[in-house]
């Protein structure tokens, strides 16, 4: 009987029906909300400060709109990972739907996608240091410049190695993750999806404004 | 609430004896204790900085410390009393009786519970170790101005340090945080709905949110620092176009919300004390539940309030100082909720009660000195005085210490299972209030009479002997005081009356089990019909406040060495990053080693979980 009064009861609070795991994952996600937020109005309270520089080229930030170029490689780039979104939620569907194969292709897919992003984000590093010498250090645009896509690249990179965990984990084990029990293959998507949008704020604030 | 419970089954958990037990443990009531007393230690050691400070200033022109040790001194005698006493001090009450007061057999995720602990414990000696290896402790104020911060101005490692210890600090808040927030809202017993959660439940779960949504403000802003005093950025260096005022952005928008993290708790613990003590339920639960709220969200909007002195403009002005003012709003809602509860009723003067109503004459006067520092032309001719020193003492000490010391004597008999000492008890208290206002009222007049905070000595014909005098002899009251609370403790852990399970007839479900507790809480689960069960099933009949269901079967996740591994793995890696700039051929090895150490204690941590999914 009282277990019947427990599920009565359980009927009208939903919160003791979340799942626990999902439940710390968005909270933890409101965090870094606050996080990236904090970095990129440290972004936009510093881009305009031009003087005085060390940097031999001393641009202003129109000068530094050129280094990006026509924004081409990073619009590539923030297209393959934004795709990455969608190969993830391809992957959770797979494991959803007991398809291990599927699921782990999808996964694969998102992982190249991550690395192919963290990649061209080195070139692009290397290509501002040594073309434009604009380091971390001679402007405060390359400041807060390094700073705030550096902090989203480790976010990726910290992605990748929790996919890449993942899809080992689910290689090793091969039934581990089935449509019974998938939250971990959830909460990665849920921290994938979450990197992915936050580029799109970067993106607009640093590159296209 | 005796029942049989020799007939139910619970699966126990392998245990570890000894210190082992309290190193791999994860069970809530544990790791509360260990924050409780390792904050205690540090409330110790940043009180004894304090007579250090007092001995100082006790006359003028005094040399017992050198300037330099003066800054070093009082910065850390702020952020110990702040980060490692205050704030961990609450979350130890909040690990030990969140869970029990809504019913939980442990927190939602009790290995990162554990991994809390240590990176508390991991923090603060990565700061202290400033003193014996960084050439000198944190010398740039608690909240480390910019560009006093600067490796200009602060020549020692000291900051880099603070910055560290900080970062682990900070982690070890955020996961707290998204503990206690997961823990209330999935893991109340059934029938324990928000409305019916008891106060300090409600105000934890505000303080949970403000730190997760006011921490990453200061993350950034210490990392920035980080990255100006060691890999040659200049954020906040105004002679290479950064912007001193952006750290002060940066640091407020936490550190105003800080205060209330601090002060929530304290406000949470004396709304369950008062009515206990007041035989009548809270007068006005909502108002107080939602004022919480109130608080929590004004507190955001108010930050700038430090910042009168920087000319922010008229219109930002008079916007952080309206906000400030309605802040007054929802806590004088809560003053007067408390008073009302008291009206009429059948009042007994122990000692958690004495602390309790301590606090509200204390606080008051606080919120009062505040009201009036929120008045930006008044700010402005106080402010860095020592008018702010007593007003944030009278909240901060007179508010939060004094309630958390009422919330240690009331919770004692349910943690140790013995009565602490009322007679020794009462000395406390009125050593302490007395010590207390001798100490800090005093400063209200030095800081009308202008004397600058921080300042290392004076002259003696600026008339700030008399009153400096006095409240060095009250610092040591307190001193006083606080040895008297210690030998209480001891006295009464190893003498104390036996406590039973309810010894202050209380109304909440902590007390329907045994003291101590035993490792999953509750041998049955109870269904909560009301906000006050064990009241209600006493006073207005058996299933009003709550009905028991027998068929429960707690699962608890056994002990584990994961959490402290990790944690240990952080704890190498902040001195990685010490040496990172420095001294890269031996940063970059302890950082390598650093990480490794993490990996095995995340390699456990994940094996463990798949054994049994409990984070």
């Amino acid at each position: 009987m009282a277990q019947a009064v427990v599920r009565d009861i359980d009927k009208n609070d939903p919160g003791r029906g979340l799942d626990l795991r999902k439940l710390g994952m968005w909270t933890f996600l409101g965090s870094e909300v606050f996080f990236f937020g904090a970095l990129v109005v440290t972004h936009l309270s510093m881009r305009g400060v031009v003087a005085p520089s060390a940097s031999k080229a001393n641009l202003d930030v129109a000068g530094v709109r050129n280094m990006f170029g026509d924004n081409v490689l990073t619009s590539i780039l923030a297209f393959i990972l934004l795709t990455s979104s969608l190969t993830m939620v391809l992957a959770l569907d797979g494991v959803k739907t007991n398809n291990q194969k599927r699921f782990r292709f999808w996964l694969g897919a998102t992982i190249a996608c991550g690395v192919i992003f963290l990649g061209g984000q080195v070139y692009e590093f290397y290509h501002i240091v040594h073309e434009y010498n604009v380091t971390i250090k001679n402007m405060m645009f390359g400041s807060t410049f390094f700073f705030v896509t550096g902090f989203h690249g480790t976010h990726v990179a910290v992605g990748v190695i929790w996919l890449v965990s993942l899809l080992v984990s689910a290689i090793r084990h091969p039934e581990r993750y089935n449509a019974g029990n998938y939250m971990a293959v959830e909460l990665g998507g849920l921290y994938w999806h979450f990197v992915d949008l936050v580029w799109v704020l970067i993106f607009t604030v640093i590159y296209l404004i | 609430m005796a029942t049989d419970v020799s007939t139910l089954h619970h699966a126990p958990a392998k245990q570890r004896r000894g210190w082992l037990e309290w190193i791999t443990t994860v069970d809530h009531k544990k790791i509360g204790i260990m924050y409780a007393v390792t904050a205690f230690l540090f409330f110790v050691i940043g009180g004894l900085e304090a007579l250090l400070i007092r001995l100082q200033l006790g006359s003028s022109q005094n040399a017992i410390l050198t300037p330099e040790a003066y800054n070093q001194v009082f910065t850390m005698h702020g952020t110990t009393m702040v980060f490692m006493a205050i704030m961990p001090v609450n979350a130890g009450f909040m690990n030990y009786f969140v869970p029990l007061m809504i019913g939980a057999g442990d927190m939602a995720y009790p290995r990162m519970n554990a991994m809390s602990y240590w990176l508390l414990l991991f923090g603060g000696i990565v700061m202290y170790s400033s003193f014996v290896f960084g050439g000198g402790a944190p010398d740039a104020g608690w909240f480390a101005y910019a560009p006093l911060t600067s490796t200009t101005y602060s020549v020692t490692r000291g900051m880099d340090y603070w910055v560290l210890g900080l970062q682990l600090l900070g982690v070890s808040s955020l996961a707290g945080s998204v503990n206690i927030i997961v823990t209330i809202i999935r893991l109340r017993a059934p029938g324990m709905r928000f409305n019916r959660m008891p106060l300090f439940v409600w105000m934890s779960f505000v303080t949970s949110f403000l730190l997760i949504f006011a921490l990453p403000s200061i993350t950034v802003g210490i990392t920035l620092l980080f990255f100006d005093r060691n890999f040659g950025t200049n954020f906040f260096l105004p002679a290479a176009g950064g912007d001193p005022l952006l750290w002060q952005h940066l640091f407020w928008f936490f550190g105003h919300p800080e205060v209330y993290i601090m002060i929530l708790p304290a406000f949470g613990v004396v709304s369950e004390m008062l009515p206990v003590f007041s035989r009548k339920p809270i007068f006005g639960y909502e108002f107080v539940a939602y004022s919480g709220v109130a608080i929590g969200v004004l507190g955001f909007t108010v930050w700038a309030h430090h910042m009168f002195a920087t000319n922010l403009g008229v219109i930002a002005d008079t916007f952080f100082a309206a906000a400030s003012m309605l802040i007054s709003v929802p806590t004088g809602v809560k003053i007067f909720n408390w008073l009302a509860t008291l009206w009429r009723g059948e009042l007994r003067f122990k000692t958690p009660m004495l602390f309790s109503l301590g606090f509200i004459a204390m606080f008051v006067i606080g919120g009062i000195s505040g009201v009036s520092l929120a008045a930006a032309p008044f700010d402005l001719q106080v402010t860095d005085s020592y008018f702010v020193v007593a007003h944030f003492h009278y909240v901060l000490f007179g508010g939060a210490v004094f309630a958390l010391f009422g919330a240690a004597y009331y919770w004692f008999p349910k943690i140790t299972g013995k009565m602490m000492s009322e007679r020794i008890g009462k000395w406390h208290f009125w050593i302490l209030l007395l010590g207390f206002n001798l100490t800090f009222f005093p400063q209200h007049m030095l800081g009308l009479q202008g004397m600058p905070r921080r300042v290392w000595t004076y002259q003696q014909n600026q008339g700030w002997d008399f009153y400096n005098l006095l409240s060095t002899i009250g610092s040591f009251c307190i001193a006083l005081a606080t040895l008297v609370f210690i030998v209480n403790f001891i006295i009464s852990l190893r003498k104390g009356a036996p406590a039973g399970n309810d010894p202050w007839d209380a109304a909440t479900l902590e007390w329907a089990t045994t003291s101590p507790p035993p490792a999953h809480n509750f041998d049955v689960e109870y269904i909560v019909h009301s906000r006050r069960p064990l009241w209600d099933n006493k006073y207005s009949g058996e299933g009003r406040g709550m009905t028991i269901n027998y068929d429960f079967h707690p699962h608890l996740p056994p002990p584990s060495f994961a959490p402290i591994i990790f944690s240990f793995g952080l704890f190498v890696l902040a001195y990685g990053m010490l040496n990172l700039a420095s001294a890269p051929l031996i940063g970059i090895p302890i950082i390598l080693v650093a990480l490794a150490i993490a990996f095995v204690g995340m390699n456990r941590w994940v094996g463990e979980i798949a054994q049994d999914p409990v984070l």
